[in-house]
């Protein structure tokens, strides 16, 4: 609750309730930068008015969440992709 | 060995069966949560209060150690005039229910068929995670060398005293006192600095995975001065408890 | 059905006529971040109005702070649910600003150092309604709440009073801002609960 960020491991909580799979432990691509890295390295600001992860190398958004009641958004316009890793 | 098998998280009912006061300023609870999935060391839970009249405040709290059956811990610190600590680690007694959401989290973890030597470093009760990684390599009778290094404020502050004390070979636990230390202590008591991540830590040479967990401000810091002594940045993981951490 | 804690109260929530449904009153000033805070020296601040027809009206700090200053005392309430009343505040009515402002446009978008965007149509902002302030309680406006200067629409859920304030573009079309494309309602009356989208 102050502007100090969280990591993206706070992430996997909310997350968790959309995804069936740990989406902290996937790599997303930065949009803006093209950094590539775990979500749980994200900056994390939230969790009010709602979870904004961010680039850690050009604090660009790369992922928001907010969650009401009944409904949850997820916006990863900033992400170029997430690779997940699965189990053959 | 992935335990936790894949499924979306759902808030689930756990009873509070135990409370062991760490300091006077910290409780680990003991809760049963019927249908516990097991979990890695390092994961966390959301834990969810709701008051009668409906409305509810959630947090993040870590696991403390590997799960025991139904049986899973947090040690939670009471953070002056916050929300949630405060009832956990006043208010809560035995038989009491919250709801928790997990575990969640699957990166800052570690796993016992891991073979890297591994750097602890703990700020306050960031240290909550950690030792449940201590007590997973002990569980599991893994061999892989670890070192921890717990900056915390004095000797009353010592979450899980009695058994950091007991001789576990192959761990090495350095304490860094920031406001009073015992009485003769080598070092000055003072914040946590690049030659205590040097003496205490492992070189960077040692490809050491290294765990940083605690206060924001005391993340960053030690995340910086472990850079500085050239630990690749895919190596060092951490999680930041927020401002004051708990 | 959420199981409920026992002895579990959360933080006080006084009622009261000046509460709008849902929110609850704190003392202190809760800060709210999406992003780092962003420092923006006065020498190079400026704030900036843009029309539908691509005119844009400029003031630096100083030709800002020489503008007729207001002091409004307001309740403000966040989506969050807590509501802190009478608040001081010191700054520039958006009335004054709009004065020489050749426009049509019934939608406005904020937009602040930082990136950060609301948007609201452009009446909430006239009429007495909206101001770019610069003080609080007496004090400069500190960077964590939106310093040097930052939009200040008390009617409406305060997501809507852009900290860091750079500009306002108006818009033939509406713009949906930063909360308002991630499930947070167009408008934001707390009177009518209008806190997600579809409220
Ligand atoms: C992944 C994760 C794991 C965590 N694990 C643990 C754990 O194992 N044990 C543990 O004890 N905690 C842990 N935490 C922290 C925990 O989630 C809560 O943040 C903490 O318990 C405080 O919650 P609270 O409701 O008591 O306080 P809050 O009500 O959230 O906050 C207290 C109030 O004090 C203010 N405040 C907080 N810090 C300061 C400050 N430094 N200066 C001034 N004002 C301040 C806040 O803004 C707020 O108004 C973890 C956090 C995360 C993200
Ligand atoms: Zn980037």
């Amino acid at each position: 609750m102050t502007a100090d960020h969280l990591d993206g491991n706070a992430l996997a909580g909310p997350l968790a309730e959309l995804f069936a799979v740990d989406v902290t432990a996937a790599t997303g691509r930065c949009a803006s930068c093209g950094l590539a890295g775990p979500i749980a390295a994200l900056h994390v600001y939230g969790p009010e008015p709602g979870l904004v992860g961010r680039c850690p190398g050009c604090e660009e958004v790369v992922l928001r969440l907010v969650r009401g009641p009944g409904s949850a958004w997820l916006d990863l316009r900033g992400a170029l992709s997430l690779r997940v890793t699965l189990p053959e | 060995m992935e335990r936790t098998p894949a499924r979306r998280a759902r808030w689930t009912a756990a009873r509070l069966t135990g409370i062991r006061d760490e300091t006077p300023t910290a409780r680990t609870l003991r809760f049963s949560v019927p249908g516990w999935p097991g979990h890695l060391a390092g994961q966390h839970v959301d834990v969810r209060l709701t008051a009668e009249d409906g409305y509810s405040a959630q947090r993040s709290y870590s696991l403390a150690g590997p799960a025991d059956g139904d049986t899973v811990e947090l040690t939670v610190e009471r953070v002056p005039d916050g929300e949630v600590s405060p009832y956990l680690t006043e208010i809560m007694e035995v038989g009491d229910e919250v709801e928790l959401r997990g575990p969640v989290g699957g990166w800052f973890v570690w796993r016992p068929e891991s073979a890297a030597p591994v750097l602890l470093v703990a700020g306050g009760s960031g240290v909550v995670p950690l030792m449940a990684m201590l007590r997973e390599r002990r569980h599991a009778g893994s061999r892989v060398p670890f070192r921890l290094l717990y900056s915390l404020r004095g000797p009353d502050s010592r979450y899980y005293a009695d058994e950091l004390r007991r001789p576990d070979p192959g761990v090495d636990v350095t304490y860094l006192y920031t406001r009073g230390t015992p009485d003769p202590w080598p070092r000055p008591a003072g914040r946590v600095r690049l030659d205590d991540l040097a003496e205490g830590g492992w070189p960077s040479s040692f490809e050491p995975d290294c765990y940083v967990c605690g206060p924001t401000g005391f993340v960053e810091t030690v995340a910086d001065l472990l850079l500085t002594l050239g630990h690749a940045p895919e190596r060092i993981r951490t999680e930041r408890f927020g401002p004051t951490g708990g | 059905m959420a199981i409920v804690s026992r002895g579990f109260r959360g933080r006080p929530r006084a009622g009261g006529d000046r509460l709008p449904p849902g929110q609850y009153l704190v003392e202190d000033f809760p800060v709210l971040s999406a992003g780092p805070t962003p420092r923006v020296p006065t020498d190079r601040w400026e704030f900036a109005i843009d029309t539908e027809e691509g005119e844009t009206h400029r003031w630096s700090w100083q030709e800002f702070m020489a503008l007729p200053q207001e002091r409004p005392a307001v309740d403000i309430h966040c989506v969050t649910r807590w509501s802190k009343l009478d608040t001081h505040w010191e700054g520039v009515s958006l009335d004054v600003l709009f004065e020489d402002v050749e426009s049509a446009a019934e939608y406005a978008l904020v937009h602040s150092y930082g990136g950060y965007t609301t948007n609201l149509p452009v009446e909430d902002l006239l009429d007495g309604k909206a101001w770019i302030v610069h003080r609080f309680d007496g004090e400069e406006l500190a960077p964590v709440h939106g310093g040097p200067a930052r939009l200040l629409v008390p009617h409406l859920y305060f997501w809507k009073s852009a900290k860091w304030v750079r500009g306002i573009r108006l818009l033939n079309e509406d713009w949906p801002g930063f909360w308002e494309t991630a499930g947070y309602h167009e408008y934001g009356d707390p009177w009518r609960e209008q806190r997600y989208e579809g409220d």
